[in-house]
């Protein structure tokens, strides 16, 4: 691995953005927290099929793929965010740990 | 080292810093204010990548859609100055080793394996090729991310009115 930008460089950070990602999901508390870090694992997972597109054998197809991974974390994030406004209205938090009831 | 390495090293400090700012950060804000540049530094990754398109895409929706329903999220759910995030950290050891883990896995795998390459040549315009695919080889995802995208819009309307109607 040398200092000159390659294929390997673009797939270090994004692995070291998707560990981070994960560490949010993890250990984050608040919901919204969690989808910041659901958002960082999707933007790594997106620079690694972009970075195979321009170095690798995968042509335009990776890129393409990008954008159906841009379209769904975009449906994923207005799903989720109704989701956790309904949450705050019934429970009136928005932790994880707290809400664990179904129903009442 | 040319120009291309030192502003790849440039975006690519620029959003792991922005990340770690997101991640350890102690105010939700402050982290979603990070989380911005997180998502320009990706953007600007995708220009060094040759990928135009999808760099503007990129800003487009992440800074100008999800990054705003995050803010709002935020705006809507925090409590006024109970930003607490000292107490909202659950499990630390624990995530910190499979976060760990899972880097150092990922590391070492993806800088040890032999990828196959096509060689690069100079940077293309890539919206019209991209559109083509679209309509050719991907019109099935492309179709079934349009009622996706339906879907997840009437749905989320539909999760967040509902408790409102119910107490009316």
């Amino acid at each position: 691995m040398s200092l000159h930008v390659g294929l390997y460089h673009f797939l270090v950070v994004s692995a070291i953005l998707f560990s981070l990602g994960i560490y949010a999901v993890i250990s984050r508390k608040n919901a919204i927290m969690v989808l910041m870090g659901i958002e960082l694992i999707l933007n790594a997972a997106n620079i690694n099929f972009i970075a195979f597109a321009r170095f690798g054998i995968m042509n335009l197809s990776g890129q393409v793929v990008a954008v159906f991974v841009i379209i769904l974390a975009a449906a994923e994030a207005a799903v989720l965010l109704a989701i956790v406004l309904n949450i705050y209205q019934q429970l009136n938090t928005v932790n994880v740990d707290e809400v664990d009831k179904l129903k009442n | 080292m040319n120009w291309y390495d030192i502003i790849f090293y440039a975006f690519a400090l620029l959003t792991i810093v922005s990340a770690v700012g997101v991640v350890f950060s102690r105010n939700i804000v402050y982290a979603a204010f990070s989380l911005l540049f997180a998502f320009f530094g990706v953007a600007a990754l995708y220009v060094l990548l040759a990928a135009d398109f999808i760099a503007i895409t990129q800003i487009l929706l992440y800074v100008g859609g999800i990054l705003v329903l995050i803010v709002f999220g935020i705006m809507l759910t925090s409590r006024a100055n109970s930003v607490e995030m000292k107490k909202g950290l659950l499990r630390i050891a624990p995530s910190v080793i499979v976060a760990g883990v899972i880097a150092g896995t990922l590391i070492g795998v993806l800088t040890t394996t032999k990828w196959p390459s096509a060689g690069t040549g100079p940077p293309e315009e890539t919206a019209k090729p991209i559109g083509t695919l679209l309509m050719t080889n991907f019109v099935l995802p492309f179709e079934l991310a349009s009622i996706l995208l339906l879907v997840a819009l009437v749905g989320a309307v539909i999760i967040a009115r509902r408790e409102k109607e119910r107490r009316a």
